[in-house]
């Protein structure tokens, strides 16, 4: 299968658990395992390449320019990961589906897991290290996803958002060291920069580089100083704990730090950085886990301890230390992921995982009993066990290895980690399984049904399979081993075998198991100390930094965000206006080229309005209906200069548009108050005035600036003024243009104009459904009413009106391509008309001869645009690509007909559509507030009639 | 005539800010639309302005003002009256929402301003 499939298939899937939610539990896991068992496959399918010593590519160029290709890459490493992650993923979802309760959302959880699973499958197999970036983040997102699945819990929420910050924190400094490898080489391509390896570390950035991205790969592989969000991540639901800390999240860190092996490795800082790291982590990790009680938390830090194994191994850099590494990892993902599953069983059956309240489950979970035995001897080290084997290798390098000039350190430390990890495994069997059969457990004990014990008595099978014939996994391992090295090193010819004969590492084994056992029989003196000694507890540290990391960023905001949008357009205005000073001052400034034109008497008449209204609305804007009918002369000015500067089109949509601004403003102005107080100090409007007239100078300067100059580069008019007629058919450029040649912009342009209308709809929907309803209706309008509410005069005109503006609008549509018109204007004069119908009869006698709804009028509009454009694809041609034939139908004189058209008519509707629903949303609010306005077409309100005083008066008479 | 058009840019453009500057959802509005006409205009003069030459092809007329400037004004202007109306929308809810239509945050007498109006 392709790699693609193999990377897109969880994603996809993640889809379908939600949807079956609904279908029941069953069919949610049901498809769940459908899309792993179908990943999985499809790996298995690669195995026959791989076993060949190949390499499976796959590539598509995403965005080539920043050097980021979905360029996958199927290698033995990959392979050996992969497996792991898609096997253990099914085992865990066929765990989980026992697992969650009838509370839990299971569709939900299903989509996280399958989201977690992509990204891991994600980063194992991408080639461009840019991708494995994006992936990696994924990973990030998708395990605080999971992690803090138990919403109601908070250590839930405060595990999920640690183990968020430090692998995302981890995450960014990773981000910053790939890049760096990535200039360093000149390509963000894995199967190049592994070619590399000389230059990257002869590279004075490599130090950077290399800390950065350890960084990256410790804080996600929970190394010492970062191995405190793991325990903690242990609030997350267990097979959860069991997918993520077993074999896929934290091994994503020793994954990269396998795959840069062959050119990050083998220098000295590697190996003090490393090593140093991973040996901390191994024995701090090991003997934290010793004295914890929760069953979880024990095996969290048993987990942080084996990481810090494989960490160390991978930092000595040697080949037998690397293939040590690659088979202990396929060893820790089988045992751990087995006693993740069983310390599950024992909470769901025992309601409890403190280890002092159990003991004596030997004889009431038989099952349970037999497979945490066998995991737990496998990660003490037992031999006929797989732990043993990696362990004895893992002792071997250790003796070989030599940390600050000192041979001794390391064998002890490695030593001392394994006597720790083998105490806190027979803890783990004596203290839970052995001892009497206590009568207080929260609940009675008993082995789970199969789907809870089957899946990790599957995962003993390879615990004992290898531990009893390594040569099985022998092949395998040193294949990925070969794929780890590269070129960098030659696999190492040593046998997995399980004696070896008398040689150290068998003694500092027999120290381990041995001391392991005393330090059993003397833990209880050993936990006394262990709990009066002061230690730093990560959690409290971690806060505090949190903490004041957050103060810090309190004191910076606050102040300079105080929730004042005038300061804000203040310093916003002014900052833009000195960056483009700036831009003036050292940028070359050219001579004019264009000579003045002389303005006419009709121009300098219009300028002198225009700044007047403009003027006066400065001095008079505290009136509010006044500064509405000065904004309409600015705007019917600006409409009046395009007519003047040969832009009909423009002139007709600014005067249309005109005339709903102010109709939709004198709608709103209906409840906002009349007059803007005076509030605002003459300090403050001198400062304002300030800033205006700062603005006001510079755009002038700017526009008078390139009104004197002609364009730099030759300007792309030319070609569409010659393209007009010849390739669009019609002969106004500026439709041709709107409608043909930026004919995607213009689809754009109209379904944003759409949102925007529905936005208004969904804004006066909510409104009218909250308080504010109750507060319209209770208004007491502050204008007196009109006497009448339709006159006679005006329902007569606008009725009559109605069918010549309906007649001026198709005419302008139609006459759109070749001389000034088009689907905006027309539009828009369709609106007026129809908003006239409301003005002048009514809201409810309009609405009632409404025969199609605006959304779907909207609707209509967008999709005609969309199937116009879509057209073309059956022609294969581009989206949107416009055609055009001639037909004459006598008598009628030849006319054109193009495909154009047809899009025009989709701007039509949306813009109708679209300026309708604004308006009448706006209306819906109006109407509220007041008395429900009468069926009546015109005239005179009957009950008004009845109670009005002028009629009383003259009944009265 | 530039200057006349680039004076016109200018004093727009001060207006517009000087309004936006204010307090009140209202002027904000109205100085947001004087800027999106002075934009308009910029952008519209950003080709080269003639007079009395539309880019309307015509037999025999080889002088054409520039096409390209106007289509995108064009729908600049019907976008900015979607903008203009999604604004005032959500200044009227929040002021019918509030009772209050200033624009900046109100340190702690915000709901007592009974109406907020004079």
């Amino acid at each position: 299968m392709s790699l693609f499939f193999i990377v897109a298939l969880p994603f996809f899937g993640a889809l379908l658990p939600r949807l079956m939610n609904t279908a029941g539990r069953s069919a949610c896991v049901g498809v769940t395992f459908t899309v792993s068992l179908a990943a999985f496959v499809g790996l298995l399918t690669n195995l026959p390449t791989i076993l060949a010593g190949e390499v499976v590519m796959a590539r598509v160029d995403w965005m080539p320019a920043l050097g980021l290709n979905f360029t996958l890459m199927l290698d033995s490493l990959g392979f050996f990961f992969a497996l792991l992650i898609l096997g253990i993923g099914l085992l865990i979802i066929a765990y989980a589906r026992q697992y969650l309760s009838r509370d839990d959302n299971m569709g939900e959880f299903f989509t996280y897991l399958l989201l977690f699973q992509g990204a891991m499958v994600g980063i194992v197999l991408s080639d461009n290290i840019l991708l494995l970036l994006i992936f990696w983040e994924l990973t990030s997102l998708s395990s605080f996803l999971l992690i803090g699945y138990w919403k109601h819990l908070p250590e839930g929420r405060q595990g999920a958002r640690m183990a968020l910050t430090v692998t995302g924190m981890g995450g960014l400094a990773m981000i910053g060291g790939m890049l760096i490898l990535g200039q360093i080489v000149g390509s963000y391509d894995l199967s190049v920069i592994l070619q590399n390896r000389e230059l990257i570390q002869a590279d004075p950035l490599y130090v950077p580089a290399l800390i950065l991205i350890l960084l990256g790969c410790f804080t996600k592989s929970a190394q010492f100083p970062f191995h405190f969000w793991l325990p903690h991540a242990m609030a997350a639901p267990t097979p959860v704990s069991a997918y993520l800390h077993s074999a896929t999240m934290v091994k994503a860190g020793i994954f990269l730090m396998a795959r840069m092996w062959p050119v990050l490795s083998g220098t000295p800082e590697w190996f003090m950085i490393v090593t140093t790291a991973g040996l901390i982590t191994m024995v701090l990790g090991a003997v934290i886990a010793l004295f914890k009680h929760d069953l979880k938390a024990l095996l969290a830090f048993s987990t942080v301890s084996h990481l810090g194994l494989i960490t160390m191994l991978l930092g000595t850099g040697t080949a037998f230390g690397a293939m040590a590494a690659m088979f202990h990892i396929l060893n820790h993902a089988t045992f751990k992921a087995a006693l993740f599953m069983s310390a599950g069983i024992i909470d769901h059956e025992a309601h409890t995982r403190d280890i002092r309240r159990l003991g004596g489950l030997r004889t009431l979970m038989p099952l349970t009993f037999v497979i945490v035995s066998l995991a737990a001897m496998s990660m003490a080290g037992i031999p006929l066990l797989n732990g043993f084997l990696s362990k004895e290798m893992m002792l071997e390098e250790a003796n070989h290895t030599a940390l600050f000039g000192s041979p001794w350190l390391v064998p002890v430390l490695a030593t001392v980690g394994s006597l720790f990890s083998a105490a806190y495994c027979f803890r783990l069997i004596g203290h839970v399984f052995f001892g009497p059969v206590r009568d207080d457990y929260p609940a009675k004990p008993h082995d789970p049904p199969v789907g809870l014990w089957l899946p990790p008595a599957l995962l003993i099978v390879p615990v004992v399979v290898i531990g009893v014939a390594p040569f099985l996994a022998e092949p395998f391992v040193k294949l990925v081993t070969a794929s780890v090295l590269g070129d960098a090193a030659d696999v190492p010819s040593a046998h997995f075998k399980i004696w070896h004969g008398l040689v150290p590492a068998l003694f500092m084994s027999i120290v381990a198991v041995v001391g392991g056992l005393l330090m059993l029989r003397i833990f209880n003196p050993a936990l006394r100390i262990w709990d009066e000694a002061p230690r730093p507890e990560a959690k409290a540290i971690f806060d505090g930094i949190v903490e004041a990391a957050a103060v810090l960023a309190q004191k910076l905001i606050l102040p300079l965000h105080n929730g004042a949008f005038s300061r804000y357009a203040a310093v916003g205005t002014i900052t833009i206006v000195v960056a483009g000073f700036y831009a003036w001052s050292t940028g070359t400034l050219s001579a004019p080229t264009r000579t003045m034109q002389t303005a006419g008497p009709v121009l300098i008449a219009g300028w002198l309005m225009l700044v007047a209204a403009v003027v006066g609305m400065v001095l008079l804007h505290r009136n509010r209906f006044l500064s509405l009918i000065l904004i309409g002369i600015v705007g019917l000015m600006v409409s009046i200069g395009f007519v003047f500067l040969s832009a009909p089109d423009l002139a007709m949509t600014q005067f249309t548009v005109e005339v709903v601004t102010i109709i939709l403003m004198l709608l709103a102005l209906n409840f906002l108050p009349n007059r803007t107080p005076v509030e605002s100090s003459l300090l403050r409007r001198m400062r304002d005035s300030g800033v205006a007239i700062a603005g006001g100078l510079a755009s002038f300067a700017l526009a008078y600036y390139y009104l004197m100059r002609d364009a730099i580069g030759t300007p792309i008019s030319e070609f569409h003024l010659a393209n007009s007629y010849k390739g669009g058919g019609g002969t106004n450029v500026v439709n041709v243009i709107l409608v043909d040649f930026r004919g995607f912009d213009t689809f754009g342009e109209i379904i944003v104009l759409s949102i925007a209308a529905l936005l208004i709809y969904a804004l006066t929907e909510t409104l009218l459904n909250g308080p504010v309803r109750a507060r319209l209706l209770h208004r007491k309008p502050d204008q007196p009413r009109a006497g009448d509410k339709h006159p006679m005069m005006m329902v007569v005109l606008t009725r009559v009106m109605m069918p010549v503006v309906m007649m001026v609008g198709f005419y302008i549509f139609l006459s759109g391509h070749n001389e000034p018109g088009g689907g905006f204007i027309a539009g828009l004069i369709v609106s007026i008309g129809v908003v006239m119908q409301y003005m002048a009869s009514g809201f409810a006698w309009t609405n009632a001869r409404l025969r199609y709804p605006y959304h779907g009028v909207i609707g209509a509009g967008v999709l005609t645009a969309g199937f116009t454009g879509i057209g073309s694809w059956f022609v294969n041609k581009p989206f949107l690509t416009s055609d055009f034939v001639y037909v004459r139908i006598p008598p009628f004189e030849k006319f054109e007909l193009a495909t154009a058209a047809l899009f025009d008519v989709g701007v039509f509707l949306s813009v109708v559509g679209a300026v309708m629903l604004s308006l009448e949303s706006f209306s819906r609010l109006a109407r509220r507030a007041h008395t429900i306005d009468s069926e009546h077409p015109m005239d005179i309100d009957p009950s008004r009639d009845a109670l009005s005083p002028v009629a009383a008066v003259r009944e009265g008479v | 005539m530039e200057f006349l058009l680039a004076s016109a840019i200018g004093v727009m453009t001060a207006a517009g800010i000087y309004l936006v500057l204010r307090l009140r959802t209202f002027p904000v509005i109205l100085g947001i639309s004087l800027l999106t006409y002075a934009v308009n205009v910029f952008l519209f003069t950003s080709g080269q302005v003639v007079i009395g030459a539309p880019p309307v092809l015509r037999d025999g007329v080889t002088v054409y003002t520039d096409p390209l400037p106007q289509a995108l004004v064009l729908t600049a202007i019907v976008i900015s009256f979607g903008m203009t109306a999604v604004v005032v929308m959500i200044g009227l809810g929040a002021f019918l929402g509030s009772n209050d239509d200033h624009v900046d945050d109100q340190p702690e007498i915000a709901d007592d301003q009974a109406g907020g109006t004079s």
